[in-house]
């Protein structure tokens, strides 16, 4: 049985006339618990975009989450609510549960991950687990809108489709509007109810085909 | 007991044993043979000149020369810390954070000392004010500029994990934590073992000086151990609001993590 939606924290996270690196003009409206993906050729600034949300990145525009702009939350509150999971996740500590601050056995196991891994060292993950463990420790930190890039980029297809379903769960249970950058078309018609595509310095919406 | 005089010739000898040296690691390709002449020379040079400008101020003693003197020791001090660094703060911050951190710490310490410490009549009394001030400027920058290069060259190298916990929610205290420990002990940590090992392994220049010129141990040590205890406040203090400024100026308002403040290395 689905875990009913937690409508409190459902916000929306919406964009107007963002421009950073090569990009201008983006608008787009996340709704909450719907994932968006977003597509375009390497070096489009697909990341570099995901940063300027998360506010790691100087940038114009109006971002706000619900009706809260960025400006006005400090930039580690924007980030706790904004949380993006970058490709390649980054590990501080010498074994894997020093970075977790909340309790997740339920995730590990959903995400297929063996129930004693937060005991392990993080020399010892594979980049595979690297990815879900990361994808497990943003969002242990509940935050309220979701950036991803590429999260299942290392990751074989039934563990692909196991983190999908486990991601759009959650997405729906928190009412977090999610951003996932994807490339496989597959990947894209499983997940995403909107998927938007870089073309040159614009943002184009694609319709279904 | 008199000093026994030193000749030049006599300074000539031990000359000889680092030209003995660098000849040696010439030979044996290791590279340190030019800068370790260049720096003898220098040692020579700027030694025999401060002998020359220490005679003057002594003889005048007057508070605007004392002064000019250790303003113009500051900024050598502060020129030092930032060519020691392989990453500097652009738009002279390295040099802007050196200098301040190394005046506000050296010179109240310095000042602190004179007055209610040692209390010598006036205060500014170049016999003790410049030495004083020379030692702890001289270890308040070594302290100052290891603690700096170590905090700038492990924000570049760990900047994608600096990143990565500020994506999770960590306010940039926090997420530059273990870079700034780091830093904190790499300027520390020659001063608390020259604290450790002194007297035991070996015995401190000053004190050895004071004994050499006529001094009872007793009250070398004394001086030795007020020294000591300077120091480390003044390199303590001084390393302490470096790496604490440094590591405000590598992020912005929105706490963003800003390695483009940070020039690329030298060399």
């Amino acid at each position: 049985m689905p875990a009913p939606p937690d409508t409190q924290a459902a916000t929306s996270l919406s964009l107007e006339a963002v421009a950073v690196g090569a990009l201008e003009d983006v608008s787009l409206n996340l709704a909450p618990g719907e994932i968006t993906c977003l597509s375009g050729p390497s070096g489009s600034g697909k990341s570099r975009l995901l940063r300027a949300i998360a506010d790691l990145e100087p940038h114009e525009g109006d971002i706000r989450l619900g009706e809260q702009p960025q400006a006005t939350l400090s930039g580690h509150a924007w980030r706790r609510a904004v949380m993006l999971v970058p490709a390649d996740s980054q590990w501080w500590a010498e074994d894997v549960g020093a970075h977790f601050d909340h309790d997740c056995q339920a995730g590990l196991e959903a995400l297929g991950l063996c129930p004693e891994t937060l005991g392990w060292q993080v020399a010892r993950l594979s980049s595979g687990e690297k990815q879900r463990l990361a994808l497990l420790r943003a969002l242990s930190r509940r935050p309220r809108a979701l950036l991803l890039d590429e999260p299942t980029a290392n990751l074989d297809h039934a563990t692909t489709l196991r983190c999908e379903t486990w991601l759009g769960e959650r997405a729906r249970q928190y009412g977090m509007p999610v951003l996932w950058v994807a490339h496989d078309p597959e990947q894209i018609k499983r997940v995403a109810k909107h998927h938007v595509r870089i073309t040159g310095s614009r943002l184009e919406t694609t319709p279904w085909t | 007991m008199d000093v026994i005089a030193l000749d030049w010739w006599q300074l000539g000898l031990a000359a000889l044993m680092v030209v003995a040296l660098a000849a040696c690691t010439t030979l044996a390709r290791l590279g340190v043979g030019r800068p370790l002449l260049i720096a003898a020379v220098r040692t020579a040079v700027q030694l025999t000149l401060i002998g020359l400008v220490l005679e003057a101020l002594f003889a005048s003693a007057r508070f605007q020369w004392v002064a000019m003197m250790a303003v113009a020791m500051l900024l050598i001090a502060g020129r030092e810390v930032m060519t020691r660094q392989r990453r500097r703060l652009t738009g002279g911050w390295s040099f802007g954070i050196g200098t301040l951190t190394m005046f506000l710490s050296s010179f109240s310490v310095t000042i602190l000392t004179l007055t209610v410490i040692v209390g010598p009549q006036p205060w500014y009394t170049p016999q003790y004010a410049i030495p004083l001030l020379g030692m702890l400027l001289g270890n308040t920058m070594t302290g100052v500029s290891l603690a700096m290069d170590r905090l700038t060259a492990n924000v570049w190298q760990q900047r994608s994990v600096i990143e990565n916990r500020l994506m999770l929610g960590q306010p940039w205290q926090e997420a530059i934590g273990d870079v700034r420990r780091e830093a904190m002990r790499s300027g520390m940590i020659p001063t608390i073992n020259s604290m450790a090992a002194a007297g035991v392994v070996s015995l401190p220049g000053m004190m050895t000086g004071q004994i050499l010129a006529g001094s009872a141990p007793a009250l070398a040590v004394k001086y030795q151990i007020l020294v000591m205890f300077i120091i480390t406040a003044g390199t303590g203090f001084g390393t302490l609001a470096a790496v604490a400024a440094t590591s405000r100026r590598l992020f912005d308002q929105r706490e963003r993590l800003r390695v483009d403040r940070l020039s690329p290395p030298k060399g």
